[in-house]
């Protein structure tokens, strides 16, 4: 059967201000017609501007070379118009960002007409009772209303529906999905790759699947290619490739997958106890009236010395505003008593004498770090506040010392963050918290935006920090697989309210409430739930 | 949305009254009068004429007589032009002004956003370059120096187009001063619109649209150039106030009976009348405009809702 989609000796480079950048380096692939292909890799392995470039997508700055054929037909070079008779049609891809991917000035039902009228030529009115039909058929709910519906309007996995629906418009022969799935929570990623596997299997499009996520490729793919640094490591059956991974990248990726458990400490005096934490926002509505949005709805917790807490909780749980609350960092009602002394309800300046032993580390390693300041005045900054009487030649000193504990070097606190990868700029938050000697880190996501491999290296240096400096930790995540290998005891959030909590084995291996089932199901065994749906079809 | 720009207008009355009051009184704070003159008049005919326009009463009583007669629409007694009220020298230019002032604001978008978007798609590239300069020279070059020289070339040298003189509505007469008014506005919308335009072309949208097969005119009308407008959009709230409300160079330089010049005669005259009807005029166009800029705001962009 001759591939429906052949890349061969693709190149791919960018011209930046501080030179070419060669992003794909002669990599060929080919995709056979109904097959699903996973194409795997961590951020800068070129997995997705390879299918940029034989698309005709690459930013102004890029250039591709190579071959990249769909059917027979030779895409790199080829005239707009030809172009745009594959595109959107024979060839439709669905994107990341189902936030942005969409126009935000254009109703839903506008967008998805806009290329059938294009391609074929349909009346706006036979486009539209199209639109209608694939609305139906990516089960998106309410689609009449849908339609008239702005995508702001849409929750994350309805956007992503949409996109599938556009996607599915022309009856296209290969569906090439960049990381499609990633900004979801994993319960609406279970779902939006069931719907992938079912229209699949009713309508027989090749699927070109780019990811990071091996747990996908697993659950999803027929074939995958490993990826690094714009080459192609390692090509296989993915069974084959699970079983038995050939190139040492390979092999380190699947490794990278989270592993081991927590020692568990011996009872330790209570550090840290919250009682009935309530946070609410309120909304103005209309003239004069407001409504109440309940963000955390009553939460205990009883840390314990040396001991973590995992949160964990898809988006809009109120996790974050949970440990937010905590640490006084905004307005909540409900007591929280750290090492005997109630702290809720202190300004601000009584909090601060506090905030030494009760550090916060947060999502972004970009947003959080500022642009302005080097790496020894953005880990000492904390110093001057709690210890002004250390000297500076002290401050260095403690710097040196935070740095080389987090494991970075001492003599990069004179440079800036924009100098440092995600996965050292998440260290360097570290090391801005540890620093201090806190008793209490608040960890907010603190992983959950490095690849996989630097993941893993977070996971490490967080246990050693912890057993070094006997830290507890409260650590938010909506990563099932990091809560599992960090905690001791895990509180599933959902709404504001807590679903369930106890010990972390109990929890994952013995989950009581049915929506923990589900958030572990799809989290682990996201192939039972792709088999099933797939049943269903 | 109509109840929004209700709200809107009835939350312009307290802002109108502070203005009002803050010009008033600021006015007074000034040295000199409306009556000093080079030659220092009698002080029975000062007298006279003080008592004629109610100057000689306590400062309080003349603010609350003035609003008095505002609220009836009276905006009283030019101390200058004697033989007119203030409306109705407003009344007789700001038409005229109006004139002026929306051509050009017409004029700088259409011509500003042309040219921004065609130098954010070949960004880079010399037509990109030269957009941007001729921008810069549109900004840098005071309007003083392009009015006399358009009347050069194109009256004068050419003799196509009157120097100067006014006819409502003869494109002839409005020509040159539309352009002098608009040049600089053309500029900064075509600087604004490229920006914009260069963020929009790159979003996740546009290459959405792109993956999706769409030709590229229809990208960049329909999904790009919308977007893109927003920033210009905001800018052209307050500069609207600005051009509507006439210029004192254009005006002088071609004869044409606006209100800018009271702008300027008004405040070196002492003119306390003239110099409020101006400042209250300038105010409502503030307010309207920013209004208007709100509520095209909501009209391209379906995230922004007023309630």
């Amino acid at each position: 059967m001759a591939p429906i989609f052949k890349l061969t000796d693709m190149h791919v480079r960018f011209d930046t201000p501080d030179g070419e950048v060669h992003a794909v380096c002669g990599t060929s692939m080919h995709v056979d017609p109904g097959e699903t292909v996973a194409v795997v890799g961590e951020s800068g392995s070129g997995k997705s501007q390879i299918m940029m470039a034989a698309m005709g997508l690459l930013s102004s700055n890029g250039r591709a070379q190579g071959s990249a054929r769909f059917r027979n037909q030779e895409l790199l070079g080829l005239s707009p118009r030809k172009l745009n008779q594959l595109r959107g049609k024979k060839i439709t891809m669905i994107f990341q960002e189902p936030m942005t991917s969409l126009d935000p000035l254009y109703r839903i039902g506008d967008q998805l007409i806009e290329p059938m009228i294009e391609h074929e030529g349909l009346s706006a009115r036979r486009a539209r009772a199209r639109a209608l039909e694939l609305l139906k058929l990516v089960m998106i709910p309410e689609p009449e209303r849908k339609l008239r519906a702005y995508p702001h309007e849409l929750s994350g996995g309805q956007r992503q529906r949409v996109m599938i629906a556009m996607a599915l418009s022309g009856d296209p022969d290969l569906l090439i999905a960049d990381e499609p799935t990633t900004a979801l929570d994993v319960t609406i990623q279970a779902e939006i790759l069931a719907l992938l596997a079912q229209l699949q299997k009713k309508l027989g499009m090749a699927i070109l699947f780019i990811t990071h996520d091996l747990t996908i490729v697993e659950a999803f793919a027929d074939r995958v290619y490993v990826m690094r640094k714009g080459a192609v490591m390692e090509e296989g059956p993915v069974t084959r490739i699970f079983a038995d991974p050939q190139h040492a990248y390979t092999k380190m990726l699947l490794a990278a997958e989270p592993h081991g458990r927590k020692d568990p400490v011996p009872s330790a005096p209570v550090l840290l106890q919250a009682d009935g934490v309530r946070v609410t926002f309120t909304r103005s509505k209309g003239l004069f009236g407001h409504d109440e949005l309940c963000a955390v709805d009553g939460l205990d917790i009883q840390l314990r010395e040396g001991q973590t807490i995992g949160i964990v909780g898809e988006s809009g749980s109120g996790k974050s505003t949970f440990g937010r609350a905590l640490l006084q960092m905004l307005p909540s009602e409900g007591t929280v008593v750290f090492q005997g002394a109630r702290i809720s309800g202190l300004d601000r300046s009584a909090m601060r004498k506090h905030r030494k032993a009760l550090q916060m580390v947060f999502q972004d390693p970009y947003g959080s770090l500022s642009p302005r300041m080097t790496v020894g005045e953005i880990i000492t900054e904390g110093l001057l506040v709690h210890q002004p009487e250390l000297s500076g030649r002290d401050r260095e000193a403690r710097a040196a010392e935070a740095l080389k504990a987090v494991g970075l070097e001492a003599n990069m606190r004179n440079r800036f963050p924009h100098e440092f990868s995600g996965g050292q700029r998440q260290r360097i938050a570290i090391a801005r918290a540890v620093i201090l000697r806190p008793k209490v880190v608040v960890l907010d996501e603190p992983t959950s935006a490095l690849d996989r491999s630097v993941q893993a290296q977070v996971i490490e240096l967080l246990r050693d920090l912890q057993r070094e400096f006997g830290l507890s930790y409260i650590f938010i995540s909506h990563d099932l697989a990091v809560v599992r290998a960090l905690s001791d005891t895990v509180i599933v959030m959902k709404e504001g309210k807590v679903v369930e909590q106890g010990p972390v084995d109990r929890i994952f291996d013995a989950p009581q409430s049915a929506y923990t089932r589900e958030l572990i199901e799809a989290a682990f065994r996201l192939n039972t739930v792709l088999d099933r749906a797939a049943a269903r079809a | 949305m109509l109840s929004y720009a209700l709200k809107r207008l009835l939350g312009a009355v307290p802002t109108l009254f502070f203005i009002i009051t803050a010009a008033f009184f600021l006015m007074r704070v000034a040295p000199g009068g409306p009556f000093d003159q080079e030659r220092t008049l009698e002080p029975s005919v000062m007298a006279n004429l003080n008592a004629t326009f109610g100057l000689d009463r306590p400062l309080h009583e003349q603010y609350l007589m003035y609003l008095g007669n505002l609220a009836r629409g009276d905006m009283g007694p030019s101390f200058v032009y004697r033989d007119f009220k203030v409306h109705e020298l407003l009344g007789s230019g700001l038409p005229v002004s109006i004139q002026l002032g929306l051509s050009a604001l017409l004029l700088a978008f259409i011509v500003g956003a042309t040219l921004g978007c065609v130098a954010a798609l070949r960004q880079n590239s010399w037509v990109d370059y030269l957009v941007i300069s001729v921008a810069t020279f549109g900004i840098t070059v005071p309007n003083f120096v392009v009015a006399p020289v358009l009347a050069l070339i194109f009256a004068v040298w050419l003799d196509l187009l009157p120097a100067g003189g006014w006819q409502n509505w003869s494109p002839e007469h409005m020509l040159l001063p539309v352009v002098t008014l608009a040049l600089p506005q053309v500029a900064v919308v075509a600087r604004l619109i490229r920006g914009a335009m260069i963020e929009a072309l790159r979003s996740d949208h546009v290459r959405t649209a792109r993956a999706y097969g769409l030709p590229t005119r229809r990208i960049v009308i329909y999904h790009a150039l919308r977007a893109a407008s927003l920033p210009a959009v905001t800018y052209l709230g307050p500069a609207a106030a600005a051009l509507l409300t006439g210029s004192i160079v254009v005006e002088q330089i071609f004869g044409i009976p606006g209100i800018g010049r009271y702008f300027v005669q008004g405040a070196l005259n002492r003119d306390y009348t003239l110099v409020m009807g101006t400042v209250i005029i300038v105010a409502v166009f503030v307010v309207l405009f920013n209004l208007l800029v709100d509520l095209a705001y909501a009209a391209l962009d379906p995230r922004v809702c007023y309630d």
